[in-house]
């Protein structure tokens, strides 16, 4: 089957899951980088779609899209599956890769900092923009040539994170440390963080429904940026961002966030602008087993 | 591109068995059985709870606006499971019960807090507390042994 026979399929499945009925509120974090220590509930698949604009100096501006498939294995255990692409303005349009994302949670109960475990498999061209997380001595000019340049590179990396996140007072704290290795022998480690602060408007929930209610709307900011790798560990070379983000809770089970994104220094995106859509669908594990003729 | 092709299916075979791995509370052969000695298991967390935690007041009790807004967030985080009227459903236990309904609201809001991550119910912390203070009100104001529609 070919790539775009595969997309193709996919985009059906998004669609199917639009019309699929579904009772749960997702109750979303505005962050977009970042992760914070909460993992889908088991049995459910959350359908994400994520765009980022970004400016480039020396290039043409782009816009990087992905579709994430989020599923809860069990409750301590979260499975994503990513589509990655780009359109880069007067250049084309590619398809860019995949990722294979699980968290696992190790402690059974919540403590002050809760870890979770992140580990990602990523197959992905040198043209992927969506910039999902920053690493190593990821910077700006690294994005300014060709996509037709950019896409003869090959990208097989192991990315791992510590997730660490808490939640006092009704704000989230999240701190998440990255760890990537491409797996070609010849490239080091590499490493980058992303810390984020969140809050919803109202802690206390309406006692009617409601669409613009503040307990919805959930607001936060989040940085993150590379920290060198092994051979040249530091802040020389790296790019960072400041991201302020708002998430809309909407109670027809869609969730809505937008972020805007500010480069701290010379060698970032002066801006990035990331909005993203997602519904999660309850129960669709029962679901798929049903279909298969399997247990309920 | 064959390297990529070849990798993008095996990922998404993974993914795709992944969702059919069990899910906490799916049924088979002996369920109700299996499903009984669940709940049970459940219910023993509830014992669980630290002094500190059940001796915690609903901070909510005497706001009369609690149990609605609690409905509501029940039906929208916890119905899936637990069944709309709290009666229980495939994944999670009754909520009507004895062993919920005599706890103290602060062992029932420990729970919520804490979730039973291992027996499939998640954490959830990510309510802000005055929500999940909400949410006991209005667990706390079924009809102990009632037989609700939904069960």
């Amino acid at each position: 089957m070919s790539i775009r026979k595969l997309l193709f399929a996919f985009v059906i499945f998004v669609f199917m899951g639009v019309l699929l009925p579904t009772r749960s509120n997702a109750q979303e974090s505005p962050y977009i980088v970042t992760y914070d220590h909460y993992l889908e509930e088991p049995g459910n698949l959350e359908i994400e779609y994520f765009s980022t604009f970004g400016t480039q100096r020396g290039g043409n501006d782009f816009h990087a899209y992905w579709a994430e498939f989020e599923y809860g294995v069990k409750a301590w255990w979260t499975t994503e599956f990513y589509l990655d692409g780009q359109s880069t303005f007067g250049d084309s349009t590619l398809f860019t890769g995949f990722r294979w994302e699980n968290r696992i949670r190790p402690l059974k109960r919540e403590h002050f900092i809760n870890p979770v475990v992140y580990l990602e498999y990523e197959n992905t061209s040198g043209a992927d923009k969506i910039l999902k997380e920053v690493e190593g001595h990821d910077v700006e000019s690294d994005y300014a040539a060709a996509n037709s340049a950019l896409r003869k590179e090959h990208d097989h990396e192991l990315e791992t994170k510590l997730l660490l996140s808490s939640t006092f007072k009704g704000w989230n704290f999240a701190e998440n440390t990255i760890a990537t290795k491409n797996l070609s022998p010849s490239n080091p480690w590499e490493f980058g963080y992303a810390i984020g602060a969140s809050r919803p408007l109202g802690l206390k929930a309406w006692a009617k429904r409601c669409s613009f209610c503040p307990q919805n709307f959930i607001a936060g900011v989040e940085m993150y940026g590379g920290l060198g790798d092994k051979q040249s560990f530091g802040l020389h070379d790296t790019s960072h961002y400041l991201a302020p983000a708002v998430a809309w809770n909407l109670p027809s089970d869609w969730t809505l966030r937008v972020s805007a994104g500010f480069g701290l220094n010379d060698n970032s995106h002066r801006f990035l602008l990331r909005w993203g859509v997602s519904r999660e669908i309850s129960g669709f594990g029962s679901m798929v087993s049903r279909i298969f003729g399997g247990r309920q | 591109m064959k390297t990529r092709t070849a990798g993008l299916f095996v990922v998404v075979l993974l993914f795709g068995v992944s969702a059919l791995l069990p899910v906490e509370g799916r049924q088979s052969g002996s369920a109700a059985a299996q499903q009984s000695a669940k709940a049970e298991s459940v219910y023993a967390e509830i014992g669980k709870a630290p002094e500190k935690a059940r001796a915690k007041k609903n901070p909510l009790e005497k706001d009369r606006d609690a149990v609605t807004a609690g409905g509501i967030l029940f039906e929208q985080h916890c119905a899936e499971c637990h069944g709309e009227k709290g009666g229980g459903a495939k994944k999670g236990p009754s909520l009507r019960v004895e062993q919920v309904q005599t706890a103290e609201p602060g062992a029932i809001f420990w729970i919520l807090t804490n979730g039973v991550v291992r027996k499939g119910m998640p954490v959830w912390s990510k309510l802000p507390e005055p929500q999940r203070w909400q949410l006991v009100s209005f667990i706390k104001s079924f009809s102990p042994g009632e037989k609700p529609a939904d069960q």
